[in-house]
């Protein structure tokens, strides 16, 4: 699954999200549900650092809720997936979609790596020797 | 005059402190942010710890970000 197609299932079946973007830990923005989504992941990347040095370990989650709405982050190794709210969101089922699509997004270069391949079969060698 | 004015002053007294306590409640709710770490541990920083106070705009920057502001 691509990342464009990972962000298209997202915001087809939470209605909650109202922008996501994906993007990698240099902040390379591999899909974006915004028409341009840099300035979001920016604005993601300066939240996220401040929230490490809010706190030493590694950040796997982050939701942020204020009167306006809600940013939630997850991240999954180097890959991003970053997204907004209305306020008041249900909260789990939000983290539960975000990971969902990060998860598929992922599994894109595993697919790409190794294709199946179909063998082709041999034809009956007894064919041959009839005549 | 006074008996009659005593409810109403109680009522009042009572509606303004439900919605002392409901502002409370729901803003304490609305503005914080969580942190989950890769060991498990969670980290809820609310509106008025340091760290909030630096985060919480941060936030709202990337909500302005994402709808266009």
């Amino acid at each position: 699954m691509t990342a464009e197609q990972a962000l298209s299932d997202l915001t087809e079946i939470s209605s909650q999200v109202e922008a996501a973007a994906l993007f990698d830990a240099k902040g390379k923005v591999a899909a974006s549900t915004l028409a341009d989504g840099e300035p979001f992941v920016r604005a993601v990347q300066d939240l996220l650092a401040a929230a490490a040095e809010a706190r030493q370990g590694s950040l796997n989650q982050l939701e942020a809720s204020t009167g306006e709405g809600s940013v939630f982050v997850v991240r999954d190794g180097d890959s991003y997936i970053a997204a907004t709210t209305a306020p008041e969101p249900t909260v789990a089922l939000v983290f539960y979609d975000l990971k969902t699509a990060l998860r598929a997004a992922a599994s894109e270069p595993a697919a790409k790596k190794a294709p199946r391949r179909r063998t082709p079969k041999k034809k009956p060698e007894a064919d041959g020797d009839a005549t | 005059m006074r008996r009659r004015l005593l409810p109403l002053l109680a009522l009042l007294g009572a509606w303004a402190a439900g919605i002392a306590l409901l502002r409370r409640t729901a803003g304490g709710r609305r503005e914080r942010v969580d942190l989950y770490f890769e060991d498990g541990s969670m980290q809820s920083l609310s509106n008025g710890a340091p760290d909030a106070a630096r985060l919480l705009p941060l936030a709202r920057a990337a909500l302005n970000a994402a709808r266009g502001g």
